[in-house]
């Protein structure tokens, strides 16, 4: 089978390799029929992962038809058309039967502090991922969902990741009626962050980033308010003044371990690594919430100390909230939401690109060229 | 408006809003939110069992110290091998709690691209950095518009990137150089 291959930081190639085989009762192999780069694939790329190793296939976001089953699965047949959520989990451990899938213990033997994550490292479990033509996935019983027949695929691969960390993220905000809500970062999770806000009532809808393009998007996808932090000398200061010297009541960072606008944290971590990732857009986000408000972190770092302002979140008695998304918890939910017609998860689709040409597909995304916002990945049929 | 108990009015009254953006408010009340509250016991997994069966062992699987044992399903995406898999499982001796382990870990790394690279100029398809790092797709993606005029903030450190990234790497090679000379005047 062809699959994407990891060959070093900014290298990546598509490669002849063996289909993956079942190695548990509950394994099943996927066939992939759509995938997409995550924007936190990009750390990965990158390499500010610790333990990622050249020859891994990433890829978390995938949907697909469901190739072969394990001898215990008793949920899943062939030829069922399955989205499969980022989150490796059994469905049965302390974590898992309290509902925080995403912090499974039973499948990541590299690390304890994550759960298991298709095609994102050996820290986050070793598994390799979804931007290949076939995919081992682990507890075929307990992850995977069947595609509902009036759901179109890119909605569905959008509901693996981008749109369920977008909607846990305002859910962690706690965001009550009337509140303002600013949100770094207008990548796919932002968007969907901003969008979500006000299906849980926010008043207002801010939305911060330095790609024009993106702020765009907002404005026409999420209804959202946006400013360019390029264009002001302090961005906090100017989320202070709109929002009457007092700050927002929830501030969500949806940018993560590569945000920019402080040369001194991108040269720390984003390029020496001295960092588990560069807290520009979390320091702006303690710093522009009232005192007494909620920081929700939705984007994505590593395991590495980073130097987080935690004086100024002790001091305003901020409520920090935090985790990888437990996404098939999301589901249900998103599923009505996605039929009534209030998230159209494909609207921020920008390119889809063949897997042969998917070395292109993470430059344009890295370097954010043509108005890139999400791409998807088409494995070839085979 | 001064100092005082009122929260500020939002622009647009939740009236306006449910008018004008759809499903505004369709989760206001936390009963609706699925991750509300935290933690609930009352959720069907799909798991048929209390403790999964165990995945076979087939290699020595290296695992975190803060872990009892190895977890009864585990990735077998590239076991570790060469020097860089001698650095990495070294670097399981430390918890997750040691940044030794972290940082071996992104040693080893560099390794392993270094490897990897090396050894592909023995194969019979060595590394290609023009199709490998998609920088073809800087004229297909418009790289030129769509960096230039576009107030990045990105822009400002892009032409020092390569530098930063490279500075440490040449310094240690001309340390090493240096202590090299240095050990061979004394010797003679």
């Amino acid at each position: 089978m062809k699959a994407m291959v990891y060959r070093g930081p900014y290298k990546v190639r598509v490669e002849e390799k063996d289909i993956p085989k079942l190695e548990h009762p509950n394994d099943a192999i996927v066939r992939v029929s759509l995938a997409a780069i995550c924007g936190s694939d990009l750390h990965l790329y990158h390499g500010m992962m610790p333990d990622t190793r050249v020859g891994m296939t990433f890829g978390h976001e995938f949907v697909g038809t469901v190739h072969e089953v394990g001898s215990s699965v008793q949920n899943l047949k062939p030829g069922d058309r399955v989205m499969v959520p980022f989150n490796i989990f059994c469905g049965s451990c302390y974590f898992c039967s309290r509902g925080l899938y995403s912090n499974c213990h039973n499948v990541n033997a590299n690390a304890t502090a994550v759960g298991g994550i298709y095609g994102y490292s050996h820290t986050c479990g070793g598994y390799d991922g979804g931007q290949s033509e076939y995919v081992r996935v682990p507890f075929a019983d307990v992850g995977p969902s069947l595609i509902p027949e009036w759901m179109d695929e890119e909605d569905a691969v959008l509901l693996t990741d981008a749109v369920a960390t977008g909607y846990f993220g305002a859910q962690l905000g706690d965001i009550s009626e009337g509140d303002t809500v600013v949100v770094f970062g207008a990548g796919p999770v932002g968007l969907f962050a901003a969008k979500s806000s006000w299906l849980m009532g926010a008043g207002r809808v801010i939305v911060i980033d330095h790609l024009e393009y993106r702020l765009e998007k907002a404005r026409s996808f999420a209804h959202a308010e946006t400013y360019n932090f390029v264009e002001y000398d302090d961005i906090v200061v100017h989320m202070k003044k709109i929002t009457d010297y007092l700050g927002a009541d929830v501030a969500i960072d949806a940018v993560g371990a590569e945000a920019d606008g402080n040369l001194t944290q991108h040269v720390t971590s984003s390029q020496l690594k001295l960092q588990g990732g560069s807290p520009v857009a979390l320091n702006w986000a303690i710093d522009s919430v009232r005192k007494g408000g909620t920081v929700s972190v939705m984007g994505a770092y590593g395991p590495m100390f980073s130097a987080v302002k935690f004086g100024d979140a002790v001091n305003k008695g901020l409520t920090l909230r935090m985790n990888q998304c437990p996404v098939k918890r999301q589901w249900p939910r998103l599923f009505e939401h996605v039929r009534n017609g209030y998230l159209k998860p494909s609207d921020i689709v920008t390119h889809r690109i063949p897997l042969e040409h998917i070395a292109e597909g993470y430059h344009m995304f890295s370097a954010k060229l043509d108005g890139i916002i999400k791409p998807l990945i088409v494995p070839s049929p085979s | 408006m001064p100092y005082t108990a009122d929260k500020p009015k939002p622009k647009e009254s939740s009236e306006q809003l449910r008018a004008r953006i759809p499903g505004w408010g369709v989760d206001l009340d936390p009963k609706d939110r699925p991750s509300v509250p935290r933690e609930r016991r009352d959720l069907a997994t799909g798991a048929h069992w209390e403790f999964p069966e165990r995945q076979e062992e087939k290699v020595p699987r290296e695992r975190s110290i803060e872990h009892k044992f190895l977890t009864p399903v585990f990735g077998t995406s590239t076991p570790p091998s060469g020097v860089s898999g001698t650095l990495r499982r070294f670097a399981y001796r430390y918890s997750e709690g040691r940044a030794a382990h972290w940082l071996i870990l992104l040693a080893a790394d560099r390794v392993n691209a270094w490897e990897a690279h090396l050894g592909s100029f023995i194969s019979l398809r060595p590394d290609n950095p023009v199709t490998e790092s998609g920088v073809l797709s800087e004229f297909s993606g418009h790289g030129v518009r769509s960096r230039f005029g576009r107030k990045r903030a990105d822009l400002a450190h892009q032409w020092m990137d390569p530098a930063i990234v490279a500075g440490p790497w040449i310094l240690a090679g001309a340390a090493a150089v240096a202590v090299a000379r240095k050990l061979g005047r004394h010797k003679a």
